[in-house]
């Protein structure tokens, strides 16, 4: 029985920073708190933020998916290409982008689960493998256009009268986030927090490990492929559309306190670590920080997170797996 | 083995991280007080006498078919090569750089169907694609030598770099060097449009006329570093500093739309209204556009290029825009100087192309509907066999 502080506890922190870097952002522009720059600010962290969660799925279970950022790179190129202006293709093509992510995501667990490839080596050759294919197929240069509708979720939204208009890709997050926690409150859910937890006793308790894992995999691919139709939505056709997604996501749900090795943390935290990387990068910018500090910060982040997940690791008493080196004859 | 696991995790993310990032070095110009510019700062790319030469080149009147901007120079000094004649048909070589972005992908399509329009003369046309690595070019440029060929033309990858590979090849034919240069002058002739402080200078007064003393300029750049990029940029910064307009941000695309559009809004949420964007390469145009559009702001006054996105846009919206070019029709210039070359024409030691600038005037002359998004307008190929289909339409 877990004590109510270990399930929100590493959470809890996330809420406020996002809290005290709102504040921060309205001190410096007094404007941000009008409902339609915070909408603005939503629909800008819409996409990160639907990665994180389904980045969430993958790391509480215990693995890593880094294959999403070129994953969203090939799905907003093909989607140019196959569309090319033709606005009936819509929809059939983001269906076919669908499926597309189902197959990477079931590729990237199966060869996880079935193989014993190590997750972040599995997806990291997936993350080669996509941008490799990219580069192939477009020379560098993508072809074709994406139709207006194709469009419609990642720039436009719905007009309200006397308040501005609602950005689809806010509708689209929150749409997200509440299947996320209806999922993540089901046996489901339970059953992928238990595997990250320890796999060992998962299965010995009867979790079909590999399957549960698999599908994390899954969603992450499809949360990638909506990412993709909002962000080739918000900008149009590129080459480069995805490039370091993959870490902005995994330092969104290190920031949400989620711990890497699995087995801890809230997806709703996660998708708050989302928001507060871009809250930070908004008033970094309001400061004229310089672009070239979000690297920085990621890495920062990334690194405080793996030594505190070390620490706690450490600190649950289990046999070290890595045998005492024993003394060298000299 | 939890503790291991998650210890080496995340040095592989943060080596891949480091690997993937794409952010560049080098962060924004400072940016002065209010109203006024920073000072150019000395740079290790500004060459004054460069700048004052091409700046004086926009007003010169090429010499040459007005119709064929690919075969015109300016004040050419010819060089004899009777020495380089040749019986033909003859098997021309071509060192290319890359082909990774839409620019160098009209350029290689239409450079081929110049070498189609001479199959008489040509007999075999022989192209090594580096991939944007040096390495790869300085084997090829020595594998096309060894491999008999009559003329080479070479786009270099990188300046400095390049140049012992191209000295060791024109010991062995005449070479023709295009696009970006290298540091010898061995090359029979180097082919080049007028050049990048007049391209940034022409976008920088027409900028300059329309937002006036203190209005607010945003530099879009694609990356720093890049001779062709750091001209364009020391010449406006020049002219922004001398006519008073405030520069309120100089930022990196990397020619990303989705970074450039991101980077845009953060400007409008700061200054609250921008009156003109600069940019040394149009690609992230439209994307900056879109910008505007999406805060429900007038369109700024933009400098952009010739890509037929953003013409399009132009038209359709009608733009208070400017496009200076580097046009892709010098590809097809390389071919003819090949061919020049081997027939003991004389040629220009250094081939001067004009640079046109559309402006609102002539955007009908140099528009053609039905052309994909980036397509480049001043390919000079709207003329040669199988337009438009050749080029992607």
């Amino acid at each position: 029985m877990r004590s109510l502080r270990d399930r929100v506890g590493a959470a809890a922190p996330v809420f406020g920073v996002l809290l005290a870097l709102l504040v921060a952002i309205a001190v410096v522009n007094p404007s941000f708190l009008e409902p339609a720059s915070l909408l603005a600010y939503l629909k800008r962290a819409a996409p990160l933020a639907i990665l994180a969660v389904g980045q969430y799925f993958v790391i509480v279970s215990g693995e890593f998916d880094l294959s999403v950022g070129s994953l969203v790179t090939v799905q907003v190129v093909v989607a140019a290409r196959l569309i090319d202006g033709d606005e009936s293709a819509t929809l059939p093509v983001i269906v076919l982008l669908a499926g597309l992510g189902l197959l990477i995501g079931l590729v990237n667990g199966l060869i996880t689960t079935r193989l014993h490839v190590p997750s972040f080596v599995t997806t990291l050759g997936m993350l080669l493998v996509l941008s490799g294919a990219v580069f192939l197929w477009t020379g560098g240069a993508p072809r074709g256009s994406l139709s207006q509708a194709f469009r419609v979720p990642g720039r436009q939204g719905i007009d309200i009268p006397g308040f501005g208009q609602v950005p689809w890709s806010a509708l689209i997050l929150i749409a997200v986030a509440a299947g996320a926690v209806a999922l993540m409150r089901s046996a489901w859910g339970h059953t992928l927090v238990a595997t990250g937890d320890n796999d060992r006793a998962a299965a010995l308790a009867g979790v079909p490990v590999a399957r549960v894992r698999t599908t994390a995999f899954v969603l992450s691919a499809l949360a990638a492929t909506v990412a993709a139709v909002l962000l080739g939505g918000f900008a149009g056709v590129s080459a480069q559309v995805g490039e370091g997604l993959e870490f902005s996501a995994i330092t969104a749900v290190v920031l949400g306190g989620v711990v890497l090795g699995g087995g801890r943390g809230s997806v709703l935290a996660a998708l708050a670590g989302a928001l507060v990387l871009e809250a930070l990068f908004t008033l970094l910018n309001l400061l004229g920080v310089s672009g070239a500090l979000e690297s920085t910060v990621q890495g920062v982040i990334i690194i405080a997170a793996v030594a505190y997940a070390a620490r706690r690791a450490g600190g649950r008493r289990r046999p070290p797996s890595v045998p005492e080196p024993s003394p060298q004859p000299a | 083995m939890k503790r291991s696991m998650v210890l080496a995790t995340g040095a592989v993310l943060l080596l891949a991280a480091a690997c993937t990032s794409d952010v560049p070095p080098g962060g924004a110009a400072p940016t002065g007080a209010p109203g006024t510019s920073p000072p150019p700062a000395a740079s290790q790319f500004f060459d004054q006498a460069e700048h004052d030469r091409q700046l004086a080149l926009r007003d010169q009147t090429a010499q040459g078919p007005a119709d064929q901007p690919w075969v015109q120079m300016l004040e050419p000094e010819m060089v004899d090569t009777a020495r380089y004649a040749t019986q033909g048909p003859h098997h021309v070589c071509f060192s290319n750089a890359s082909v990774d972005n839409p620019w160098r992908q009209v350029g290689w399509t239409t450079m081929q169907a110049e070498v189609d329009l001479h199959r008489d003369e040509i007999a075999n046309f022989t192209a090594l694609d580096a991939g944007a690595s040096d390495d790869k070019q300085i084997s090829d440029i020595q594998q096309l030598v060894g491999s008999d060929c009559d003329a080479l033309i070479v786009s270099p990858n990188t300046t400095a770099t390049l140049t012992p590979a191209v000295e060791a090849a024109c010991g062995q034919v005449p070479v023709i060097v295009f696009d970006r240069g290298v540091d010898t002058d061995c090359p029979v002739t180097f082919i080049h449009p007028v050049g990048g402080y007049a391209f940034g200078a022409t976008a920088a007064e027409f900028l300059s006329d329309e937002v006036g003393q203190g209005g607010k300029v945003l530099a879009l750049r694609v990356l720093p570093g890049v001779d062709v990029l750091e001209h364009r940029w020391a010449a406006a910064e020049r002219i922004f500093a001398a006519r008073g307009v405030n520069v309120v941000g100089v930022e990196f695309t990397e020619n990303d739309t989705a970074t450039a559009k991101s980077i845009v809004s953060d400007y409008l949420q700061r200054e609250g209204q921008i009156n003109g964007i600069w940019m040394d390469d149009g690609t992230a145009g439209v994307a900056a556009l879109e910008a505007f559009e999406d805060a429900g702001q007038p369109l700024p006054a933009i400098s952009g290029e010739d890509q037929q996105q953003f013409l399009e846009k132009w038209q359709a919206e009608g733009l208070t825009a400017q496009a200076p070019t580097y046009p892709t029709f010098q590809w097809r210039t390389a071919v003819v100087a090949a061919l020049q070359i081997l027939r003991g024409e004389q040629v220009p030691g250094e081939w001067i192309l004009p640079q046109p600038t559309i402006t609102s005037e002539n955007l009908g002359q140099y528009l053609q509907p039905g052309l994909p998004p980036l397509h480049y307008a001043l390919c000079g190929c709207q003329q040669m066999p199988d337009f438009p289909a050749r080029w992607g339409a």
